[in-house]
C-alpha cells in the first residue's frame, strides 16, 4: 500500500493484542512506507504500577491467603520482588484463567482468603464484576478482588497531550470497543481532529483499518469508523457496561511510567466494599521509584521505541525484565524482543 | 533481579531450561558424549565390531495423571522409547523408578502399571528393572516416574541434532499441539470440552520404516516440552544452519487452533508426545514422506520447510506472506504437561 501524498505519519495502535498481532504476522512490512506504527498504553500488565505489584505481594503474605492471578502478572517486577519469586519462596499464588475460577477456589477452601488480582481494561472488568455479584449472591465471604482495572478513553487524551510527537490516527482496541462501543472515542475526531478506526485482530482487519485511517487522513475527514462490526455494536455491550457500573465506579488512576490520569481507573462502589481486598485487608499502595533507565513510560506513549532503551536486550530481557513492557506477553518490548526488528517480506 | 532459586520456568523446556543445562549440568559433567545433547546419548562399546547403543533417561511429573489419550504410565514408556528412536536406535530395554506419595490409591497405581505394561508391549520393549520409593504426604504430587532406556543403533544410521545440512527438507508426521492442549483441558482449568486426545504414542516402528526407506536421515527430534519452535531452534543452533518453515504447511487441528486462540497460546510452543521432525536431503525426502503417510502415526505427515545456510536462526513465513523470526520459548507457557 503506497501513500505518497503525506510525509511520515504516526499511527498509534493502542491495544497490546494489536501490538502482538502486527508482530506475529509481520504486518509492518505490508504497511504503507510512510507509516510509522507506534504502540500505545493498552497493555494492562505494562501499566500496572510497581506499587500495585508490591501490594499484590503484600496480599500473598496475609495469613491463609491464596492469591489468584492471570499468568502474565507472575513475572512483573515490583520494587523488590515479583509474584513468581514469592511463589518460589512458598507463597500460595495460583494462575487462573478467569475470576470465576478464583471464586470456585474460594468456595472449595472456606478456611482460606482468596484474593483475585483484577488487572485489565473494560474487556476484563465485566466478567470480574459479574463474579463479584455472584460471590455476593452465593454468600461467599472469603473472596475479594484487588482492583487494578483501568479504562482507555482518558488515557488517549493523555497520549495526545504528550509533547514531542504528533499522532495522526489511532487503531482502536477491538475488544475494549466491543464493551464500550463507538461513542467514547468521538472526542478524538471532534475535539482533536484525529481519526480512529476500531479494528479487529486478523491480518486482514488490521490492513483494512490502516487503509481506512489513511483515507481519512488524506481526505482530512477525521471520524471514528468501526471496522470490527462483527464484534462491536455502536452502543457496545450495554449489559456489560451495566455490570461494571453496578460494582465499580470511575476514579483517578496511576499508570506505570505515565503518571496519574483522571477518571481512568475502576474502584469498588460502597455496596461491594466487602469484596475490595485493599479495604478489607488494609493493603497500602505506595509509589516506589522506577529504575531511572527504564523508559517504559515513553514507550507506552509512543515517544520512544524499545530499541532506544539502554536496557533493552541487555539488562532487560524476557527472563530478567526490568520494566513491565518486557514481561507482559502483550508488551511492546516483549514483542520487539520476540519478533525482532528484522521482519522483512519474503522475496520469491 | 537475578535468580538464586529454581523457578517453574526452568522446567519449561525453553531458554531458562537450556541455560540451566549449559551453565550447571553440562558444565560440570562435560564429556564428548553428553555435550552433543541429543535426545539420547550414543555409546560405543570399546571392542572392535561392538554395537552402538543409545541410552536415555527422563522424568514424568504430568498433572493430571490421567488425561484424554493417555496417562503418566503410557507417557513414560513412549517418552523414553521416542528419545531412543530419535537417535535412530531400536529401543529394547527400559527401567522404571517410581516415587509415590503416601496415601496414593493402590487401585490407581495398578491402572498406571497396567498402562505401562500395555505401552511396553506396543513398543516392543521390556521393563527389565525398576525401583520404588514412598515419600510422606505432601512431598510429591501423587506419583513421579523416572524412566531410563537402552536401544541399539544399526550400522549406517547417523542421526544427530548437529547433522542438519542446508537444503534438507523438514518433515513432520502430523498435527502439532494436541498433547499440551489435551492436558490443559483435562486439568479442569477450562470449562470447555473438546474431542481432543493426547497424541502420546511410541514412534519407533514409524522410524524403523523411515530408515528402511532411506538411511539418509540427518536429524530426528521429537518436539516435546517447548514445542516445535524450541526444537527447531535447538537443531539450528547445534547444526549451525538456518531454518525457514511455512505457517500454511504446518498441520494443525481446528480444535487446537481454537483452544490456543482462546487461551493466548501459540501452538508452535505447545508440547507433543507422538510427533517427530525429520531433516532429510531433498533427494530422499519424497520417499520418506510417502513411507510416513502409509503408517497410522503419519497419515497427515507434511513437509513444512527447509534448512538454509542463511539467514541463521529459525524463521516463519506467515500466512500473510511475511517472514518473521521464530524464537526459542522464553518462560513457562503451560503447567506441567510431561
Amino acid at each position: 500500500m503506497n501513500n505518497p501524498r503525506r510525509s511520515q505519519l504516526n499511527l498509534m495502535e493502542v491495544c497490546g493484542t494489536h501490538t502482538m498481532a502486527i508482530a506475529r504476522h509481520g504486518l509492518k512490512s505490508l504497511f504503507s512506507k510512510n507509516v510509522n506504527m507506534l504502540s500505545g498504553p493498552g497493555c494492562p500488565v505494562c501499566v500496572t504500577p510497581a506499587g500495585m505489584i508490591d501490594a499484590a505481594i503484600e496480599a500473598s503474605r496475609i495469613p491463609r491467603a491464596i492469591v489468584t492471578t492471570f499468568g502474565d502478572m507472575l513475572r512483573v517486577p515490583g520494587s523488590h520482588s515479583s509474584l513468581e519469586k514469592e511463589r518460589s519462596n512458598g507463597a500460595d499464588i495460583r494462575i487462573v484463567y478467569s475470576a470465576h475460577d478464583a471464586l470456585d477456589i474460594a468456595a472449595a477452601n472456606k478456611s482460606k482468603e482468596i484474593i483475585f488480582l483484577g488487572v485489565g481494561f473494560e474487556t476484563t472488568a465485566p466478567t470480574v464484576a459479574a463474579t463479584v455479584i455472584s460471590a455476593r449472591e452465593r454468600k461467599i465471604k472469603n473472596f475479594s478482588v484487588l482492583s487494578m482495572f483501568k479504562t482507555i478513553p482518558n488515557a488517549l487524551k493523555t497520549v495526545l497531550a504528550v509533547k514531542g510527537r504528533r499522532i495522526d490516527g489511532f487503531l482502536l482496541p477491538g475488544h475494549v470497543s466491543a464493551i464500550i462501543g463507538e461513542k467514547p472515542y468521538r472526542f478524538l475526531a471532534r475535539q482533536y481532529g484525529v481519526p480512529g478506526v476500531i479494528s479487529g485482530f486478523e491480518p486482514a482487519d488490521i490492513l483494512e483499518s490502516e487503509k481506512m485511517l489513511l483515507g481519512m487522513i488524506n481526505g482530512k475527514e477525521p471520524r471514528i469508523i468501526n471496522q470490527y462490526t462483527r464484534a462491536v455494536k455502536p452502543e457496545g455491550n450495554v449489559i456489560a457496561q451495566e455490570t461494571i457500573s453496578e460494582v465499580f465506579e470511575s476514579a483517578d488512576s496511576e499508570w506505570r511510567g505515565i503518571g496519574r490520569i483522571r477518571k481512568s481507573g475502576l474502584v469498588f462502589r460502597k455496596k461491594y466494599r466487602a469484596f475490595d481486598a485493599q479495604k478489607r485487608f488494609g493493603i497500602k499502595v505506595l509509589h516506589p521509584k522506577e529504575n531511572v533507565n527504564c523508559i517504559c513510560g515513553k514507550i507506552l506513549t509512543g515517544l520512544e521505541n524499545p530499541e532506544s532503551c539502554k536496557l533493552f536486550g541487555k539488562a532487560c530481557t524476557p527472563q530478567n525484565p526490568v520494566g513491565p513492557c518486557m514481561v507482559s506477553s502483550e508488551g511492546s518490548c516483549a514483542a520487539h524482543y520476540k519478533y525482532g526488528k528484522m521482519v522483512f517480506k519474503h522475496r520469491r | 533481579m537475578k535468580n538464586d532459586k529454581i523457578l517453574l520456568s526452568h522446567g519449561s523446556g525453553g531458554r531458562l531450561t537450556h541455560e540451566l543445562v549449559e551453565t550447571l549440568f553440562k558444565k560440570y559433567f562435560s564429556n564428548p558424549i553428553l555435550n552433543t545433547l541429543d535426545d539420547s546419548a550414543e555409546l560405543r562399546l570399546g571392542y572392535p565390531g561392538g554395537p552402538r547403543l543409545a541410552f536415555t533417561t527422563d522424568s514424568f511429573v504430568v498433572n493430571p495423571i490421567f488425561f484424554p489419550g493417555g496417562d503418566i504410565g503410557r507417557l513414560s514408556v513412549c517418552g523414553t522409547v521416542n528419545d531412543l528412536a530419535m537417535k535412530g536406535a531400536v529401543p529394547r530395554w527400559i527401567a522404571i523408578a517410581a516415587i509415590i506419595e503416601e496415601g496414593f490409591e493402590l487401585a490407581t497405581l495398578k491402572k498406571v502399571v497396567l498402562s505401562i505394561s500395555k505401552a511396553a508391549r506396543e513398543a516392543g520393549v521390556a521393563v527389565v528393572t525398576g525401583d520404588t520409593k514412598v515419600v510422606e504426604k505432601g512431598k510429591a504430587d501423587r506419583l513421579f516416574l523416572t524412566t531410563s532406556g537402552l536401544g541399539i543403533i544399526e550400522e549406517g544410521v547417523n542421526v544427530s541434532g548437529k547433522n542438519a545440512r542446508a537444503g534438507d527438507e523438514i518433515i513432520i508426521n502430523g498435527t502439532i499441539g494436541d498433547h499440551g492442549i489435551s492436558v490443559i483441558a483435562a486439568r479442569n482449568d477450562f470449562k470447555f470440552s473438546s474431542g481432543l486426545k493426547s497424541d502420546c504414542a511410541p514412534l519407533n516402528n514409524l522410524v524403523k520404516k523411515m530408515l528402511a526407506a532411506s538411511k539418509s536421515i540427518n536429524v530426528l527430534r521429537d518436539p516435546t516440552r517447548g514445542g516445535l519452535a524450541t526444537t527447531l531452534n535447538e537443531i539450528a543452533s547445534s547444526s549451525g544452519i538456518g531454518i525457514i518453515i511455512e505457517e500454511k504447511l504446518i498441520p494443525l487441528k481446528n480444535e487446537v487452533r481454537a483452544a490456543c486462540g482462546l487461551l493466548g497460546f501459540d501452538p508452535l510452543y505447545v508440547a507433543n508426545e507422538g510427533k517427530l521432525v525429520a531433516f532429510a536431503p531433498g533427494a530422499s525426502a519424497g520417499k520418506i514422506l510417502k513411507t510416513m503417510k502409509s503408517d497410522k502415526l503419519g497419515r497427515t505427515s507434511a513437509i513444512i520447510g527447509k534448512a538454509v545456510s542463511s539467514p541463521k536462526g529459525v524463521w516463519l513465513k506467515t500466512l500473510s506472506g511475511t517472514l518473521r523470526p521464530l524464537m526459542m520459548l522464553e518462560g513457562e507457557q503451560l503447567p506441567r504437561i510431561c
